[in-house]
Order: C-alpha cells, then sequence, then structure tokens
C-alpha cells in the first residue's frame, strides 16, 4: 500500500503535542550537554591547545558539535521515547486502530526524531553564533548537516530499537556504538591526521564522520569533492536502514 | 454482512490463538465474542481492524478484504483496546484532538465532534484536565469518545467494562445501546455475562481459539441446558445419593461445595432434594442465565478443579 504522508504527519502531531507539554523535562536537559562539551573542552582545555587543524581549538570543536546535538536528540528520541510509546503508552496499538499503518508509524517517527534533532542541533548553532564561534554566512551552509545527522542517527536508532527485546540494551548502544562516534569523528581531532593506510579508509565507515565534515566544510567555507561522497554515505545509509525497518515495524507491531 | 470471517486462523510461533473461526456479523447488530482468558477474543479483534494479518483464511469488513486495505476499513471503524491508549499528560480534549488527526479529520469538524462526544459521554467535568488524574471509569469513556471520533459505522470494544463499578457499568451500557439503536453495529467482548446478555443480539462463545457456540444468547440456553437452575451446598456422596434417586440423571455441575442441578421443573425434583440436602445452607432457585451456559461450555476443567 501506498505510504501516506498525511497519517505519517498525524503521528508526527501526535510526538509535537505531547512535547509541546513535558518540553521542560523532555527538551530542555539535552540542550545543556553540548554547551557543556564547549566550554569546559573548547575554551577550558582549548586554551592549552594554540591550534588545530590551522584553527583555535574551539573553532575546531564547533561545528562538529552541532552534529553531535543533532545526533543526541535523534538518538534519543529513536530509543528510549521510541521504546516508551510502543511498549508502555500503547501508542502505536491506538494508531493500529485508526488508518495509520505501520509505514507511517515510522516515518511519523523519523519525522519527528529530525525535528528533534535539528531542535538541538539548531538552538547549539545559535549559541556558536553568540559566541562568535560560527563565521557568518558561510556557516549557515552547515545548517543542513543538521537534519542530516538527525536523519541518519534516527535511522541507526530505530534499526537498533526494533530489534531489542528489552529498554536495558539502549545503554549498550549508547556506550558501545554512539559515545566511541562521538570521541572518534573528527569532532575532537582530525581523524586523517592520526590515522594512515588501510585505516584511512576503515574509519570512512564511521556515520557520524560524514555530517561532521559537511558542517567543518561550511564553518571553513571551502568546498572539496569528497562532500559528495559525504552526502552520498549519509543519504544512503538513511534510505537503507529505513527501508529494513519497514518489514521490523510491520513483525514488532503486527505479528 | 458488516463483518465475515472464513477459516480465519492465527498463530503466534507455535502457539495457536484463533484457529478455523468463521463469523457473521450481520449490520446493525450488537455482537458479542465471549470466551475464558486466553480463548482468543483479542487476537479475533485485532485481525478484524487488521492489526495483525490472519495465517490462513479471510475476513472482509464492510465488503473489504482486510488484510488488502486494512486503511480502507479502518477508516470506517472504531476500536476501544482492552488497555486504555491515552497520552497520560494531555486532557480528554487533547487526546480527541490527536486522535481525530489520526483519521485526517480537519477543522471545524474536528471541533464539532469532540464537542459532540464529550457531551455524549458525559466528559465536560474534566475535559481539560490530563488524563492521569482521571478515575478509571472517566478514562474508560473517554476511550470510547475516542474510538468514535471518525462516527464508525462499527464499534469494536474489547472489555468495555471490566473494572468498572456498577454505576459506571450502568451508564456504559446505556451509550452502547444508543449507538446500537442509532444504527452503529457493535461488536463487545466481554466476561460479564450479565453484560452479554443484557446488551447482545447474538454471541459466539470461544475456548482456546475455536468457536465453540453460536446464536441468540436466550436460544443457546435453551439449546444446551434446561430452563431452571437449582443452586444447594452438598457433597459429592450427597450428590451421588442424589442422582441415584432422581428419575432421570439432571444436567448439573459443581463449584467447589456447590452444585448447580438444571431440571425443565423445579417443584418436582424439590421433594427429593430437601430430603437429602436440606440442611446444608438455603438453596436458590432461578431461570437459568448465560453465565450457567458458558461455565456449562467452557469450565469443564472447574468440575473436578476448584
Ligand atoms: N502477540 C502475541 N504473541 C504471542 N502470543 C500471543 C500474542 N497475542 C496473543 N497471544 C496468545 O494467544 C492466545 C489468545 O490471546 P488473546 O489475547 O486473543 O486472548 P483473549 O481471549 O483476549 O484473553 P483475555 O480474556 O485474557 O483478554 C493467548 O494464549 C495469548 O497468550
Ligand atoms: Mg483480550
Amino acid at each position: 500500500m501506498k505510504i501516506s504522508l498525511s497519517h505519517a504527519f498525524a503521528v508526527w502531531r501526535r510526538n509535537a503535542s505531547m512535547y509541546g507539554r513535558t518540553w521542560m523535562f523532555n527538551l530542555l536537559p539535552n540542550f545543556f550537554e553540548p554547551v557543556l562539551y564547549l566550554v569546559a573542552i573548547g575554551i577550558g582545555v582549548g586554551a592549552y591547545v594554540s591550534e588545530m587543524a590551522g584553527m583555535s581549538y574551539a573553532e575546531f570543536l564547533a561545528p562538529g558539535l552541532v552534529c553531535v546535538a543533532a545526533m543526541n536528540g535523534a538518538s534519543f528520541e529513536v530509543t528510549y521515547n521510541v521504546y516508551v510509546r510502543l511498549t508502555y503508552d500503547k501508542a502505536y496499538d491506538a494508531m493500529l486502530t485508526t488508518p495509520i499503518g505501520p509505514d507511517e508509524i515510522l516515518l511519523g517517527e523519523v519525522m519527528w526524531a529530525v525535528t528533534r534533532a535539528t531542535i538541538y542541533g539548531g538552538s547549539f548553532f545559535v549559541v556558536l553564533v553568540l559566541f562568535g564561534l560560527a563565521p557568518l554566512p558561510a556557516a549557515l551552509l552547515a545548517i543542513p548537516a543538521i537534519p542530516l545527522s538527525g536523519l541518519l542517527f534516527a535511522a541507526l536508532g530505530i534499526t537498533f530499537s526494533l530489534r531489542v527485546p528489552t529498554i536495558d540494551l539502549f545503554s549498550f548502544y549508547f556506550t558501545l556504538f554512539l559515545t566511541p562516534l562521538f570521541l572518534f569523528s573528527d569532532v575532537f581531532f582530525p581523524l586523517e591526521e592520526r590515522l594512515s593506510g588501510i585505516w584511512l579508509w576503515v574509519a570512512e565507515a564511521l556515520p557520524l564522520l560524514h555530517p561532521v565534515r559537511i558542517a567543518r566544510a561550511a564553518f571553513r567555507g571551502e568546498w572539496t569533492p569528497i562532500l559528495i561522497w559525504d552526502l552520498a554515505y549519509v543519504l544512503a545509509l538513511a534510505a537503507l536502514l529505513l527501508q529494513g525497518s519497514r518489514a521490523a515495524v510491520r513483525n514488532r507491531l503486527m505479528n | 454482512m458488516i463483518v465475515r470471517a472464513r477459516g480465519a486462523r492465527k498463530q503466534f510461533g507455535d502457539r495457536v490463538a484463533v484457529e478455523q473461526l468463521d463469523l457473521d456479523i450481520p449490520a446493525g447488530c450488537c455482537f458479542g465474542l465471549l470466551g475464558p482468558n486466553g480463548a482468543g477474543k483479542t487476537t479475533t479483534l485485532r485481525m478484524i481492524y487488521g492489526a495483525t494479518e490472519p495465517s490462513a483464511g479471510t475476513i472482509e469488513v464492510f465488503g473489504i478484504d482486510v488484510a488488502r486495505d486494512p486503511r480502507a476499513v479502518r477508516a470506517r471503524l472504531g476500536v476501544t483496546l482492552q488497555e486504555n491508549v491515552m497520552i497520560e499528560v494531555l486532557s480528554p480534549v487533547e487526546n480527541l484532538r490527536v486522535f481525530g488527526r489520526y483519521h485526517l479529520i480537519r477543522e471545524p469538524e474536528l471541533t464539532r465532534r469532540i464537542d459532540y462526544l464529550v457531551d455524549f459521554l458525559e466528559l465536560e467535568s474534566h475535559a481539560d484536565v490530563p488524563v492521569q488524574n482521571l478515575s478509571g471509569g472517566f478514562q474508560r469513556r473517554l476511550a470510547i469518545a475516542l474510538s468514535l471520533i471518525n462516527d464508525p459505522e462499527l464499534l469494536i470494544l474489547d472489555e468495555p467494562t471490566t473494572g468498572l463499578d456498577p454505576a459506571v457499568r450502568l451508564a456504559l451500557w446505556s451509550k452502547i445501546r444508543a449507538l446500537r439503536t442509532a444504527g452503529t453495529t457493535v461488536l463487545l467482548t466481554t466476561h460479564y455475562m450479565d453484560e452479554a446478555q443484557r446488551l447482545c443480539d447474538r454471541i459466539v462463545v470461544m475456548a482456546q481459539g475455536k468457536a465453540i457456540a453460536d446464536g441468540a444468547p436466550a436460544a443457546l440456553i435453551e439449546t444446551h441446558l434446561r430452563t431452571e437452575a437449582i443452586e444447594i451446598e452438598c457433597s459429592s456422596e450427597q450428590e451421588s445419593e442424589l442422582i441415584r434417586l432422581l428419575a432421570d440423571e439432571p444436567q448439573r455441575m459443581r463449584a467447589g461445595g456447590r452444585l448447580v442441578l438444571y431440571v425443565d421443573d423445579a417443584a418436582a425434583v424439590l421433594p427429593v432434594i430437601d430430603s437429602i440436602a436440606a440442611e446444608h445452607g438455603h438453596r436458590t432457585i432461578r431461570p437459568t442465565n448465560l453465565e450457567d451456559l458458558f461455565l456449562h461450555l467452557t469450565g469443564a476443567q472447574l468440575e473436578g478443579g476448584a
């Protein structure tokens, strides 16, 4: 059956209505995380680093943290929150009594995760502008990297969520998958200066690397053809994972 | 027929939840699905509204194959699930609004519909209070309101009154009757036989995934049991003695120390009964009801056990 965008949007609106009520507890706390990193590491540790890749450390850190903020926003949404809606709120059981089907639930949730990623990434971007760490207008070109990170990590997270039996396993996803990505994806140090040979190729598999590279290129006002690969990687992997999730959603909701 | 199932079967792994089920639910009918816990009632409903696909067989609703076009089917029906599934932090009106959007109902129609349902299910007193602060009875009324948001032709209610106090149950029954009178076809499951007897024109009794009886409540009772029930307290020795003394062996059912005998004419056998079991507490004579039928059909295992 054809996917109905308007029904997917109704799923999105459900989450929007709910967070309209609880955003103080559900949305606000995560916003501070990248700000703390920026201050502690970018400005604190950065005081001892004369330069990195030709710029101040805070400047180096800034674009990567935008993508990290988006990654975290999307990831929380499609792991813990989706799990709660699935298991405790039974929101999807309710939707399946209406014309909404599993494909619309998947699409609506991904759209919402991208929205949340954009709220986090976007508000952190504003913080950077206020700190004078986002060179305008060039840095504006980094804004598309925010929903792209959101989309990528929504797809990765939901792929994981749909296959885990209990909520306890999400901590593995965060500590063994997202945290290493956060630490080794060009956010804190330029990967290509630490790696050589085959490892440079292996590192290309890291999902977060690609949106970070796009954001950093925009902040620097540089264009390189490798960005096409980065964009293609994000879109292709997201598409692949979401296509794979369609059957998983059906299985999980309609067994 | 509003619902027509043929050979419907549902298997979860190697567990068969519903087997070889045929259902015909005519328009305007109030149809009851009865059966003990785990009989397959909820699974049957889920197949009817397309939340799960039958492992075999076909189900048509409004003449549409549900497996083929669940969206078209669900647009025209409403479902109150066994468990309440509202958004706890939102108010009844906000929940109705969210649910209306699932059906793509737009303003001003949405507000008109919500106003009508708030009035119909008497939700106005707490229409703006978060659902988590509402009583069970109020939440259940809201759950039913949600399933009516699209003005459905078929209303499916999975145990609508479980856990509610008698006054709330009476109130809900009158709403369900009103809907039926207005032409809505109702399909409900229940563990309360009085509820089924009062509301349903037709019932199907399920046990272990199979339909074991199908018909109007009164007719079913008549087919399976005698018209009068006599309840007495007696031991199994007294029971054997009683059976020996009575001319033809009566239908009977035991639950612990209590024995129910089903007879055509209670007055005729009372002298014999009194001669055996008079000293053991009071006896009750009453018309045979759906509960007797239900236990007769599904409760064989209780005879020796509980
Ligand atoms: N999603 C599922 N996965 C595995 N088994 C299931 C699933 N849903 C139901 N079952 C099993 O199928 C059988 C029928 O369950 P169902 O919920 O339809 O019964 P029910 O008649 O509604 O019971 P109750 O009166 O307790 O609500 C049960 O044995 C149940 O454990
Ligand atoms: Mg059930």
